[in-house]
Formats: C-alpha cells, sequence, structure tokens
C-alpha cells in the first residue's frame, strides 16, 4: 500500500511539474515581457521611464537571465509564497484571486456530489428494471447530457430561467451578503445558489456515470450469487443493495480521478456564462487583458487543486477498495 | 488473419440468399463482415447518414447559402425568422413577406413589420452572389433565393440576423464548414501523435511503455479548459484566419491525443502475441513489414472507431474556445463564434434565435457518438 501511494506520489508531483511549464510558458508567450509592460503602464499615467532604470528593473527582476534561470526563481519565488504582481490590478496575485479558487473548490466538489445523488439511484433503476419505459428516458436523456456541453446549457438553462421567472440566476451570492465577510448564514446563502450550477456542470459526469453502473450492475445482477441470495429468501430491495449494488459502485470512486479534471475544467466556462464569483471570470479577464501572471498562476492553482483532488480520491480508493493494495 | 474468430457474433448476412450465406460469410473480406455487422445497427446508420450530411453541408456550403456571409447592414439589425409561406391560393408557389424595420423611438430597439400585400417570390437554384462552386469554376447559382428583380441579401432571412444584420442561415452553414473540418484537422494530428506513442508504447513495452504511460497519465489529469484558454489566448492578435486556425487545431490536439494512444496501445500489445505475428517474425519479416503489413491492417478498424469518437470532443473544444472569444476570432465563422452572440442573457431574451447554432453542435456530437459507437460494436470482432 505504501508503494502505491508512493507512486501516487510521484505521479502527482511529475503532474505539478507540467503544469508549472506549462503556466510558465503561458506567462512568457506573449510578447514583451513584464517589464514592458510595467512600463507601458507608467507612461500612460504620465511617468518617464528612461532606458537606463528599464534595464535597472529588468536585472531587479531577473529578465536578463536565460529561460530556464527565469523559470527557478520564478518557482523559488512561489515556494515562498510570492506569486507576483498582477499588471491589471495592482496588486498581488493572491490577494487578487482570494477566495474565489475555495469557491471554484467548492463548486466542483457539489458538483461531484450531485452526480453522487442522482447517477447511484438512476443507474440502478436502470439495470433493475431494464428495458422499460423509465430505463429508456433516462437513457435517452443521458445522451442529450453527453451530448450538451455544459456552458451551452448553462445558456439555456439561464435564457429558460430569464424568460419564464424573469429572475436571473447568474452570481453565487444574494446582494446582501456579496461583500459580507463568512458567516453560517452567508454559507447558507451560497448553498441555495450552489445547486444550479453544480447541477449543470454534474449533467455530463452523472450521464456517464449512469451508464457505467446500469453496465455492471447488469453484469452483477445475472451473477449465481444473486440467485442465492434470493433463493434464500431475501427481500428483493435487500439483494439488490446489499452484495450486487456494492460490487458495481466501484467506478464511482475510481473515476474521480478523471471526473475532477473535466469538472475543473467545465466550472470554468459555466462560471464565465452564469458570472460566479470563482476563478473563470477572472481567468478569462486575465487572459483578454494580457495580465500572465494572474492569468499563469491561476493555471497552476487550478491544476494544484486537481492534483490533490485526484490524490485524495486515489488514497481514498486504496483504504476502500482492497483489490488495488494487492496489485502491486 | 484469424478469420474464425471474426465469424463469431455475425448473423447470416441477408434472409433472402439463406443457400448460399453460409458460403458468402466464409469467403467475406474482413472489412465486409465489419459492414454486415454495422448494417444491423440502426441508430449508427442514421447516425453516420447525419454525419454524411454535415459534410455534405460543409462541402456546398456556398451553394447553399442564400448571402454572403459577411454582408452586414445595420438596417437589419436582429431580424427574427423570416416565415416561408410555400402555398399562394393553394397553388406551390413560396414566397416570403416583405420587411420593414423601422427604430421605435420609445425604446430604441428596431421594430420589423411584415407587409402581406408585397410578396416575394422565392426560387430554387436562383441567382445570387458570385462564388468557386467546390473551388473549380465560378458560379452565382444557389439553392434558394429570390426572383429576379430582388437581392436575397436585402429580403430573405430565413433564420433571422445577428446584431450586425448578417444572415444567421448563411453564416450558420459557413460556421458548418469551418466547424466540421477543424475538428477533423485536430483528429488527424492526434491519430498522428497517437498511433507514433501508442505504438511506441505497446510494441516495445518496458521501459518505453512505463514512460509514455506516465507521461499519458500526467497530461489526463490536467484541466483542459484553462490551459486550452492560456495558450490561446497567447497566440498574436496579427495572425491572419488561417494561422489561427492551425494553431487552435495543435493546442487542442496536443492534449487530445492520449485517448487515442491508449487504444492503440493495448491493440499493440494485444497483438504482439498472436500466433501470426510470431510466425511472421520467424519467416524472418522485417520490423517495419510486420507493424505496417501484419498489425495495422488488423486494428486498423479500432483506430476509425476510437477516432470517430474523438472527433466531438475536438468540435466541442474549438466551440468553447471561440465562444469565449479566445479561439477563431472574426471575420472566420465558426459555431462557436456564432454562439459569442449568444453570451449576454439580455440578448438571447429578445432574441432567442441568436441560440440555434447550438442545435448543430448538439446534433453533430451526438452523431459522432452514435456513429462512433456502432463502429466499435461492429468492428469488435467477439460482439454480439
Amino acid at each position: 500500500m505504501a508503494g502505491y501511494i508512493l507512486r501516487r506520489l510521484l505521479i502527482a508531483l511529475g503532474t505539478v511539474w507540467v503544469i508549472s511549464v506549462i503556466a510558465f510558458v503561458i506567462i512568457q508567450l506573449p510578447p514583451g515581457d513584464y517589464v514592458t509592460s510595467y512600463i507601458a503602464q507608467l507612461m500612460a499615467t504620465g511617468t518617464l521611464v528612461t532606458q537606463e532604470e528599464a534595464e535597472n528593473l529588468r536585472i531587479q527582476y531577473g529578465l536578463h537571465q536565460p529561460l530556464y534561470a527565469q523559470y527557478a526563481r520564478w518557482v523559488w519565488l512561489m515556494l515562498q509564497g510570492n506569486f507576483g504582481v498582477s499588471m491589471e490590478w495592482q496588486r498581488p496575485v493572491l490577494e487578487v484571486i482570494g477566495d474565489r479558487l475555495l469557491l471554484t473548490a467548492l463548486l466542483a466538489f457539489a458538483a461531484v456530489i450531485f452526480t453522487w445523488i442522482l447517477a447511484i439511484p438512476i443507474g440502478i433503476y436502470s439495470a433493475v428494471r431494464q428495458y422499460s419505459i423509465g430505463d429508456y428516458i433516462f437513457t435517452f436523456i443521458g445522451f442529450i447530457g453527453l451530448a450538451v456541453p455544459s456552458f451551452l446549457l448553462a445558456l439555456v438553462v439561464m435564457y429558460l430561467s430569464f424568460a419564464y421567472f424573469g429572475a436571473s440566476i447568474g452570481g453565487l451570492f444574494s446582494t446582501e451578503y456579496l461583500d459580507a465577510p463568512w458567516s453560517l448564514a452567508r454559507f447558507w446563502d451560497l448553498c441555495k445558489h450552489l445547486w444550479v450550477p453544480a447541477l449543470i456542470l454534474g449533467t455530463a459526469g452523472t450521464a456517464q456515470l449512469v451508464r457505467i453502473l446500469r453496465a455492471n450492475l447488469l453484469d452483477e445482477l445475472r451473477k449465481p450469487y444473486v440467485v442465492t441470495a434470493r433463493a434464500k429468501g431475501l427481500s428483493e430491495f435487500r439483494t439488490i443493495l446489499k452484495y450486487p449494488v456494492r460490487v458495481a459502485l466501484n467506478p464511482f470512486i475510481s473515476t474521480i480521478g478523471y471526473t475532477l479534471p473535466f469538472l475543473v475544467s467545465g466550472s470554468i466556462i459555466v462560471s464565465i456564462v452564469l458570472s460566479l464569483p470563482t476563478v473563470g471570470p477572472l481567468l478569462l479577464k486575465a487572459l483578454i487583458a494580457q495580465d500572465m501572471f494572474l492569468a499563469g498562476t491561476i493555471v497552476l492553482l487550478l491544476g494544484l487543486m486537481t492534483v490533490i483532488g485526484t490524490l485524495i480520491s486515489d488514497i481514498l480508493l486504496v483504504w476502500i477498495d482492497p483489490r488495488i493494495r494487492l496489485e502491486e | 488473419m484469424a478469420q474464425s474468430t471474426l465469424l463469431h457474433g455475425v448473423e447470416e448476412p441477408a434472409a433472402a440468399e439463406t443457400m448460399d450465406a453460409g458460403e458468402r460469410l466464409y469467403v467475406a473480406s474482413q472489412w465486409q463482415l465489419m459492414w454486415w455487422r454495422f448494417r444491423k445497427h440502426r441508430l449508427a446508420m442514421a447516425a453516420g447518414a447525419v454525419v454524411a450530411l454535415f459534410y455534405l453541408i460543409a462541402v456546398g456550403a456556398d451553394f447553399l447559402a442564400t448571402t454572403d456571409p459577411n454582408f452586414s447592414d445595420a438596417r437589419r439589425s436582429l431580424m427574427p425568422p423570416q416565415r416561408v409561406y410555400w402555398f399562394d391560393g393553394g397553388r406551390f408557389s413560396p414566397h416570403v413577406y416583405a420587411v420593414t424595420g423601422k427604430r421605435d423611438l420609445r425604446t430604441f430597439k428596431r421594430v420589423y413589420t411584415t407587409d402581406p400585400s408585397n410578396k416575394i417570390p422565392v426560387q430554387f437554384f436562383a441567382r445570387g452572389f458570385t462564388y468557386n462552386f467546390l473551388g473549380l469554376f465560378p458560379t452565382n447559382r444557389h439553392l434558394l433565393g429570390v426572383g429576379e428583380g430582388h437581392e436575397a441579401a436585402e429580403t430573405l432571412f430565413i433564420l433571422g440576423t445577428d446584431v450586425q444584420g448578417r444572415d444567421l442561415w448563411s453564416r450558420l452553414l459557413f460556421a458548418t464548414r469551418i466547424s466540421m473540418s477543424i475538428g477533423l484537422v485536430g483528429v488527424a494530428l492526434s491519430l498522428f501523435l497517437g498511433i507514433l506513442l501508442g505504438g511506441l508504447s505497446g510494441y516495445y513495452g518496458g521501459f518505453v511503455d512505463g514512460l509514455i504511460q506516465r507521461f499519458i497519465e500526467i497530461l489526463r489529469s490536467i484541466p483542459t479548459i484553462p490551459l486550452w484558454m492560456g495558450l490561446a489566448a497567447a497566440l498574436p492578435r496579427d495572425w491572419s484566419i488561417l494561422q489561427i486556425y492551425f494553431a487552435i487545431t495543435i493546442i487542442i490536439s496536443l492534449l487530445g491525443w492520449t485517448e487515442l494512444a491508449r487504444v492503440v496501445r493495448g491493440r499493440f500489445l494485444a497483438l504482439r502475441e498472436e500466433d501470426f505475428v510470431v510466425s511472421a517474425h520467424l519467416v524472418g519479416c522485417s520490423q517495419m513489414r510486420i507493424i505496417f503489413v501484419h498489425m495495422v491492417p488488423s486494428f486498423l478498424s479500432h483506430i476509425i472507431a476510437a477516432t470517430t469518437l474523438a472527433l466531438p470532443a475536438m468540435i466541442i473544444s474549438e466551440t468553447s474556445l471561440s465562444f469565449l472569444g479566445l479561439g477563431l476570432r472574426p471575420p472566420a465563422v465558426s459555431w462557436g463564434v456564432l454562439l459569442q452572440q449568444a453570451q449576454n442573457v439580455q440578448t438571447v431574451a429578445l432574441s432567442p434565435w441568436l441560440m440555434l447554432p447550438a442545435v448543430p453542435v448538439i446534433v453533430a456530437v451526438l452523431a459522432f457518438n452514435f456513429l462512433g459507437d456502432g463502429l466499435r460494436d461492429a468492428a469488435d470482432p467477439y460482439g454480439q
């Protein structure tokens, strides 16, 4: 088990490294460097900068060094908690991001929970009542759910709520809690708003899990031990829930590793459509304004968050499923 | 190759020819067997027809369009879809009513009123703007158009117009061309990477396999949209449409090849131990010959199925990026670029037809999924 966790940990580290390189590339890609844009900004406000001062600034930020040295410097500064300064906001990047990252994580987490709450009963129903009308309806909805990208779903839901209820469902807080400090009341308000985006985000995942669970459960239901349980006189409810469902539930945990990056990805674009106060809209704005330190840091932190989530799910998986421990 | 395993699961091809059906089954090629099995899959057949239709539209977009997709006129901003009347007093004579727009002085919105007395005839194969048919010869014939004395660009708006008064129907057709082709180009790139790396991984195994597999695992655990956004936003603003087009496909396929590599590796691993590969080794075939003459043909069908299933993801990625304004940029038109106009709730609530480009996205993605599923089942020799 220790070996398995160690291997996972190494992969997680590798992933973080790859993400950090890509984030660094994103920061470096636009023409000109940090100082060029900084000077442009100073000029715009009327401050004159001489050539010499510009050179000094470059040396101060280490921009005259080769790329790999700059990368090392950037990583080193980040390890000390210094993520650079946002060009657009003139404030440290971390301050700008604030609790948006937490809200992104909450949204992804809520989507996972919703996926499970919906997928487990529907999957069991579809398998036990195979080829019933309900099964066909759920299969049909599932296919649509898989085919509609989450941002389109968000658009449609927003249009419907606007056209028929006259209310905008955008945002995560009511106006009175918008800038309030965290409290129980604010958290409750958040929960009341969170379910719509979580549902939109979780639809595709739900459809996929229902399909997997249905297929797995159908395989299990035909096995002799189910017949034995029935012959023993166990109630139908217990026969199904106690054994086959447990076995068929395995993919729920093992697919978190793939679901999480997918959900985080989706949450970005859904947040932009619904204008939620997560990192999504911030990332888009930063990219359009070429505020690269902010954008790069958001990409990095999102990746980090996903990796940690995946790692936790992997460790949970070994803890729950003994077969994986034996594998290594 | 192992013909006998392929026979399993294939029923008699046609009931009418029961006599020689069994015989035909034994002499049928692998592709014929696949076709027979695929043909029984009704949904996949229908999906295949839809996909073919989409590509036909992509090829003949300018013939089907009524107006130049970039022809704009502020006087026709946000016009609702126009109704085409097919009959006139019981006689087949398609026509539309002329529409006049006026600005409401109180709300500052443009209001359009139809004038039933002014009928504009709609004709098939009518004259319109000039284009190169299939890039071969210039012509000005279009499937739909208006009669002599009228301009389609000023009178015919089957699906309404956008904010700048451009005909949505024509734009949608041209968008189909770009969105469908970007999927193909992207998949071709992913396929190249997937076959190369998946093949190396599966053929050599051991250390190379471990390295490539770990790399794929790493790529799969990265959330893709933020990365795509970052890379796409960094593309220089002054690039031409074509450059942006290829840059976007490269960005999308850079992270999209992993699934294909997984399929290819799986097939290589399975085939490596097969008798026919071992015997090819023993009779002294070169490695290249073994891979390309013996191994690739036996899993080509799987690759085709996997490719079909990879296409919708490409289409959705491009649509998402363009929707955010980071993908293709106007004057290029793709489904995502068109949907960008539907970003604002107020606009959508007042002119819901701007959401219409979502329909082809959903239909295309569904069709590719069903087609891919059908192909995969047909390619699986052990399937039912």
